[in-house]
């Protein structure tokens, strides 16, 4: 996941717009169909494989609380069957013609693909369009899937104690928004949930208007785009979706969770609320995360875990590519024989050095050079180049990816050091502390 | 045995909720050119060259004979802690000083340790070529092992061991390991590690690394924006002068004969039941790989296609993940089916995979089942080719293994030869649902086993 969140550095309200004439063109040709799907195909010809992504712009955010979960539940659901293709049809046809596919859901999204040799693109656009418009949701079906989230909730969250702290930290640090629950949703909510509630979310949420289909890989856009517009250009354009308000006010004081669970080791996480890609100081931000927490020579590990040895793992992670104001995270694993307290005064002591000290023009530099080569690096995948695509679309714009490096590169210590002093204080933070208990 | 990530991000799990387990699929073939060219270097270090020019960066990785198996069986973890310190200083970079070289340049350094082999990787852009080769042979041809860093990284691997005590999955992991290798060198766990680091000294570190690191053996492939002119005589000046110690692998310990099921049950107070169920497998060059790979698709190697995903997840919603495994090593490795259910259906879960393994050693395979399986190995070939670091893995693994630089044309006769009846076979040799490692890691009062 890494690769993909270091690219989140493109803001849509940057001061630096005057880097955009420096863009750089990704190639990607942009189509809406009359029905409001919109199109992204970008040609890569180095390899003779093909990834068909659609990403549809609803996730956890378009929740409530009681029904959290719904849009995963959901996700699983879609593998289940339409008329014409009947339940375990999707994934075995997919598989029977050399493909790999899967699907994911975050708070914003909930996105499907399918990765193929090149000749079998048109099963993409049958079977997504298919199911964009058909799903069978069977009863029995979503009562045995339903179960299968409730043991993947299980093993993702309820037997991992870190996970189960940063899933509190995470609700605690919201009081508003929909952010604060967890995409595969609370156990009770799981437990409660219908069919009803699953179809009413299809309905609402799945059609052409609400969507994005991503293509890279080695096709013809001459070719591929009237096949697309052939399966999907008849599927009506839905309803208006219905936008979400919620405002996370400001935190006005410190907040923190204790957890006390069966662990071995302690853990220490603290989240600040920062602003989304869609602001400048996203940029910012962006490099300060790389200067903290990128490599073994970045100031958290170097401080922590390397000289200190107070940490065994020490890290920052900047949650920016959102469709709304999220949490920059810095976070350690106490080792042993060292004190939760030691650890998390270590990491505000990090803090505190960028709020009082600018960087070291190298330390900039680097952190720059990490950015712009990941982005480089990251062109060898077409399926993590669609990937970002479709983020960045579903969350914002694509074409913030053709500004990125040079608008990266324009961030200055000054810019660092305000963005410290701004967003790091201690009445912005939610804490986290995992208490082990004994056995 | 296991390589479990010691710093999982939490953090990603917040956002990504992934429906299933990729299939686990082999190589297949249609690329018509060669993958690659073979070069014997100057100092007897085999490379395999891919070039590809599309993106101006380089992608390196290696494989040498130091992993578990170069360690003789006193000195469990030697191979793994080694490998870590070689980018901990060298006689002419500290720690520090590697790791901010490398970040400078927003490349990618690693060395680690692995049950045949250590593997060395090395990431950076076309222009920093130099720089990069520069540091990777260094990490490999001068490392200081200064003892504060041995000290340094034994703790930490410690404290690392002791946080996947709270992940279920390697605690039965690591118990299914013991139980099917006993002392043999991909028997080592966690435990055996952390009961042998601290009484390790510097000298052994150093013993180990001038025995085992050297050319000979050595297998570094390439991929990338070079050309042929231009890499070898880099290679040749950066890795001349590599000594080469010994060659000679300690004799390997026999892993147990197990003549009935055993059953290990293990009490956490957790809410799933982690099950690890299977046996000793078959090595990388056994005739019956292809054959044995095609029954574990069927079985549940195959993702969604598979019986027990069908069964225990589509059909009963009984777990999220359940898949079975084939790990076939220079030495014969193990198979393994692993699934983590709510501790209440522990027992059905064991139930019905000893069944569809049974059902698998006693019945045909469908003509369907095995044309399907076919179709998938052979027609995501390019899938296992499409990026750099793909294709890097795959030229070490043929070299490796000796599949030949024409392992991609000849693959799919391969697989299109297995019939029916082979798979029949192998199920039936290959597979013991009567001795079987069973562990379980659960919240026993709970799980009630039966078994």
């Amino acid at each position: 996941m890494r690769i993909i969140k270091v690219v989140a550095l493109i803001s849509l309200l940057s001061v630096s717009v005057a880097a955009m004439s420096f863009a750089q063109d990704l190639k990607v040709t942009e189509k809406v169909l009359p029905n409001g799907l919109k199109v992204l195909l970008k040609e890569e010809h180095k390899a003779p494989v093909v990834t068909f992504q659609i990403w549809y712009k609803v996730g956890s955010r378009n929740e409530k609380l009681g029904r959290t979960g719904v849009s995963h539940v959901l996700e699983h659901m879609m593998f289940k069957g339409t008329k014409k293709y009947g339940p375990k049809q999707f994934s075995q046809t997919v598989q029977r013609n050399g493909g790999n596919d899967n699907a994911f859901t975050g708070r914003d999204y909930t996105a499907y693909f399918e990765n193929f040799a090149s000749d079998r693109i048109a099963i993409s656009l049958d079977l997504e369009s298919d199911r964009m418009q058909n799903l069978l949701l069977d009863p029995k079906d979503f009562q045995s899937e339903r179960d299968v989230v409730k043991e993947e909730r299980r093993m993702r969250t309820d037997d991992d104690p870190t996970s189960t702290m940063v899933e509190q930290m995470t609700a605690a640090a919201f009081i508003a928004h929909p952010y604060q629950w967890p995409v595969i949703g609370w156990m009770a909510d799981l437990g409660s949930l219908t069919r009803d509630d699953l179809a009413e979310h299809y309905r609402r949420y799945y059609a052409p208007n609400n969507a994005t289909i991503v293509v890279a890989g080695d096709f013809d856009t001459k070719t591929l785009l009237p096949q697309i517009e052939k399966y999907f250009g008849r599927i009506p354009r839905g309803p208006a979706v219905p936008a979400v308000g919620a405002v996370e006010p400001r935190q006005l004081g410190e907040r923190r969770i204790i957890v006390k669970q069966q662990a071995e080791l302690p853990a220490v996480f603290a989240g600040y609320h920062t602003p989304d890609i869609k602001h400048a100081d996203s940029f910012a931000l962006e490099v300060l995360q790389g200067i903290l927490s990128s490599g073994k020579s970045s100031r958290l590990y170097k401080a922590l875990v390397y000289e200190k040895q107070l940490a065994l793992y020490a890290g920052g992670d900047y949650d920016n590519i959102a469709n709304d104001p999220s949490l920059f995270y810095v976070y350690a694993g106490v080792m042993p024989g060292k004190t939760t307290d030691e650890v998390e005064q270590a990491l505000y002591a990090e803090i505190e050095k960028l709020k009082t000290m600018p960087v070291a023009d190298e330390e900039l530099q680097k952190a720059k050079n990490q950015i712009a080569s990941s982005f480089i690096m990251g062109q060898d995948s077409i399926f993590y180049q669609a990937m970002l695509l479709g983020q960045f679309e579903t969350v914002a714009n694509w074409r913030l990816l053709e500004t990125y490096v040079d608008t990266v590169r324009a961030v200055t210590k000054e810019d660092v050091m305000r963005v410290a002093t701004q967003y790091f204080t201690e009445d912005n933070r939610t804490v986290g502390i995992l208490v082990p208990t004994k056995k | 045995m296991r390589n479990t990530s010691l710093l999982k991000k939490v953090l990603c799990l917040l956002i990504f909720l992934v429906l299933g387990t990729q299939a686990v699929a082999a190589v297949a073939a249609v690329a018509a050119e060669p993958l690659g060219k073979r070069i014997v270097l100057e100092n007897g270090m085999v490379l395999l060259l891919s070039e590809k020019h599309d993106i101006p960066m380089v992608t390196v990785s290696m494989a040498i004979k130091a992993g578990n198996t170069a360690a003789s069986a006193g000195q469990p973890g030697i191979a793994s802690l080694t490998a870590s310190l070689l980018t901990q200083g060298t006689a002419r970079r500290t720690a520090g000083q590697i790791s901010s070289e490398i970040d400078f340049i927003g490349g990618s350094l690693s060395v680690s340790g692995g049950d045949d082999f250590a593997s060395a990787g090395l990431r950076v852009l076309k222009k920093d070529l130099t720089i990069g080769f520069d540091l990777l042979a260094d990490v490999l041809m001068n490392p200081v092992f200064d003892q504060k860093e041995i000290d340094r990284k034994v703790k930490e691997i410690l404290a690392s061991i002791q946080q996947q005590k709270d992940e279920p999955g390697v605690v039965a992991g690591e118990a299914f390991t013991k139980e099917v290798f006993g002392r043999n060198s991909y028997g080592q766990t966690n435990e055996d590690v952390a009961a042998y680091l601290p009484k390790l000294t510097r000298q052994e570190v150093v013993d180990f690394y001038h025995a085992r690191y050297g050319p000979k053996g050595a297998v570094i492939a390439i991929v990338g924006d070079v050309i042929e002119a231009e890499i070898v005589p880099l290679l040749n000046k950066y890795f001349k002068g590599w000594k080469q110690g010994e060659l000679q692998q300690p004799a390997s310990i026999e892993p147990p004969r197990i003549e009935k099921n055993i059953v290990r049950k293990i009490h956490k107070d957790i809410t799933q039941a982690n099950i690890a169920m299977g046996h000793l497998g078959i090595s990388r060059s056994n005739p019956d790989y292809y054959a044995v790979m095609i029954m574990n698709y069927i079985l549940g190697g195959g993702g969604f296609s598979s019986r027990l995903m069908d069964s225990i997840r589509d059909n009963k919603g009984l777990a999220y993940d359940v898949h079975s495994a084939v790990v076939a090593l220079m030495e014969p490795g193990h198979f393994e089916i692993t699934i983590q259910t709510k501790n209440e259906s522990a027992n059905e879960v064991i139930a019905e995979s000893l069944k569809e393994v049974g059902r698998i050693r006693s019945e045909l395979v469908a003509e369907k089942e095995l044309t399907d399986a076919k179709a998938y190995l052979t027609g995501s070939f390019p899938l296992r080719m499409d990026t750099s670091a793909k294709i890097a893995g795959i030229l070490v693994s043929i070299e490796l293994y000796d599949l030949g630089l024409d392992y991609p044309q000849k693959y799919a006769g391969i697989i299109n030869s297995v019939t029916r009846e082979d798979i029949l076979r192998v199920a039936k040799k290959y597979l013991h649902p009567d001795r079987m490692v069973i562990v379980v890691v659960a919240n026993q009062e709970k799980a009630k086993l039966k078994y």
